[in-house]
């Protein structure tokens, strides 16, 4: 006779069985990952009727998990769809969702992990994995932009005002990359021709897409850029390596002097050089509105 | 309207699901739109376009919020940065009334982004109820709590879904958002009669409608969002709304969603059983459907 479980439990048993990733066919696997059968498990607390049995009723809870789950993903990195080759980022959704489920209340946080975990398991981005992480940290960052804070922006004379110890805020939706591709303009397109298919019919990117980017061929070439928000609408600003490096600095928490320091480390760029660079990167970030004052602990990233 | 201690006594008629395709239409066009309700975890973020967009829609019409996520009959606490989120949004958009589902979704913080049923048990009664009496108490405004579309019942249950909503929303002391779909395609998935459930609920706790469409499969009904209501749904509706007065309705359209104004003119039929009936012709449509 078996023990009836109580709320958590059950909600436990079901999550499990909902998260089992589904056969190459999109159906409920026959067994879970102990090997036990899911006709077992399902009729454990699940009531069949007339026209579906238990195993039914749970694999409805089953494919809807993973068909959300894959739209919004597929959503969120059409670039990356395409780099890979649809096939190929089949399993590479499936793979990288069974290894981070979702872990916070919107679907807009489902890649976050992404670029991590396709840093370590390079085998699912295939022949193209420099790019496909180029791509995916683009892709994210876009994400990040696109909805991020804006706080109260600093004018270039409260950062001339600032004392030398001071330490100055970045934007919480400026993101910084550091990339092996210039990847930028690519991604870009993906996404307009997302936008535009979207809002005619499907919301995949299409096949002419998938053939535009077989076409395509990068070469590699150091890349640093900002992506951020201007009036709603997400902008790929190049930088240079030392500005990338000083505003890297600057979002780590770093003081000014700090900053510049590491802005120039590795770089012989003359000092009165330096100087002139300073002041036209402040002048062009205070513009943008970029610099703020720092984050107080629970909006830091 | 039934305004009632659960809308905070607002008299909202029909109203339609904000939806981001049809922006372009609402600013250009200005329709007579009653109110929006709008899904809450859209625009619990922290900057950018959802939230220009949002006070741009606030400006002109009144704004409901729904969530999808609270997950009241999940058996562990509410994440305390939703709860946090949630209540930034509900300062903005100043919504006299929240609503969520009578369902669970999450465990050990991960989540399905699904509307998992419960099973009807007196253990899930009790933990559901405390969980929307600590969501209303943080929220400080009235919270309806909406029945679901489910596909698979649990051999562990110990009532029927109306009684189990009843006890939940006396305990909880809330009130409901009774989605007469969810109760039609509920009825086919477990074979029973929706008029049952539509007269055994609460009249007056009935904060607001729901009425949206579906997809029939063979063996199941799949609760989609991407059709009209069908007519037996109507007939559900009149219902409602003859047990609980003319209430807050709104018509949800989420998948495959056609123009603004086609969205808008199949929630319009709602108006047909809310105004009181001024021709034979009409008397006559609605004797036809009435229950
Ligand atoms: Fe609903």
């Amino acid at each position: 006779m078996i023990q009836p479980m109580n709320l958590e439990q059950l909600q436990r048993t079901m999550a499990a069985a909902v998260m089992l990733p589904l056969t190459a066919d999109e159906l409920m696997q026959p067994t879970n990952s102990a090997g036990r059968p899911m006709t077992e498990v399902a009729a454990e607390f699940i009531q069949p009727n007339s026209r579906l049995t238990a195993f039914d009723r749970l694999e409805i809870y089953n494919r809807q998990y993973w068909f959300r789950l894959q739209s919004a993903f597929t959503e969120d990195f059409p670039a990356l769809r395409a780099v890979v080759d649809p096939a190929r980022f089949e399993s590479l959704m499936n793979a990288y969702l069974a290894a981070h489920p979702s872990r916070s209340f919107t679907l807009r946080n489902l890649g976050s992990s992404l670029h991590a975990w396709l840093t370590a398991n390079p085998r699912f981005a295939g022949p193209r994995f420099a790019l496909a992480i180029d791509v995916t940290q683009v892709e994210w960052a876009c994400v990040e932009a696109f909805d991020n804070a804006e706080l109260t922006p600093l004018s270039l004379a409260a950062v001339a005002a600032l004392g030398a110890d001071s330490q100055l805020g970045l934007q919480p939706h400026v993101q910084l990359l550091a990339l092996s591709y210039p990847a930028d303009d690519f991604v870009l397109q993906m996404h307009q021709r997302q936008k535009r298919e979207s809002s005619e019919a499907g919301t995949r990117t299409g096949d002419s897409a998938i053939h535009a980017v077989k076409r395509l061929r990068l070469s590699k070439k150091a890349t640093w850029l900002a992506i951020h928000r201007a009036d709603d609408s997400l902008y790929y600003k190049p930088l240079t390596r030392p500005e990338y490096q000083t505003l890297a600095a600057l979002r780590s928490g770093t003081t000014l002097p700090e900053a510049l320091q590491a802005g120039f480390a590795g770089l012989r760029i003359a000092a009165p050089r330096q100087v002139a660079l300073v002041q036209q990167w402040f002048t062009n970030w205070a513009e943008l509105g970029w610099l703020c004052t720092p984050l107080p602990e629970p909006f830091a990233s | 309207m039934a305004a009632n201690r659960f809308n905070a006594f607002q008299t909202h008629g029909v109203g339609i699901g904000l939806r981001i395709p049809h922006y372009d239409h609402i600013f250009s066009h200005k329709p007579a739109v009653d109110w929006f309700e709008i899904i809450s975890e859209n625009y619990m973020v922290d900057g950018g376009r959802p939230l220009r967009m949002l006070d741009r829609i606030m400006d002109q019409y009144k704004v409901v919020q729904h969530g999808v996520s609270m997950y009241f009959g999940s058996s562990q606490a509410p994440d305390r940065e939703h709860l946090r989120r949630l209540k930034t949004l509900v300062r903005r958009t100043r919504t006299p009334w929240l609503s969520d589902h009578l369902c669970w979704g999450s465990i050990d913080g991960t989540y399905s982004h699904d509307l998992l049923p419960l099973p009807y048990t007196w253990e899930a009664v009790e933990k559901t109820a405390a969980r929307i009496r600590l969501v209303q108490d943080f929220l400080e405004i009235p919270v309806a709590v909406e029945n679901v579309s489910s596909y698979a019942a649990f051999t562990d249950s110990q009532m029927t879904e109306w009684e189990f909503l009843n006890e939940v929303v006396e305990r909880a002391d809330c009130g409901i958002l009774l989605d007469v779909n969810n109760i039609y395609v509920s009825s086919v998935n477990h074979d029973f009669d929706p008029i049952d459930y539509v007269n055994a609920i609460p009249a007056e706790r009935v904060a607001q409608i729901h009425i949206a469409g579906h997809t029939r499969y063979e063996k199941y009904i799949l609760d989609t969002h991407d059709h009209p209501v069908i007519e037996p749904v109507w007939q559900l509706y009149a219902r409602a709304i003859e047990r609980c007065g003319p209430t807050p309705t709104l018509l949800e359209w989420d998948d495959l969603i056609p123009t603004f104004d086609e969205v808008w003119a199949e929630a319009r039929k709602a108006e047909r059983y809310l105004k009181p009936l001024e021709t034979p012709a009409e008397h006559q449509l609605l004797a036809g459907v009435a229950l």
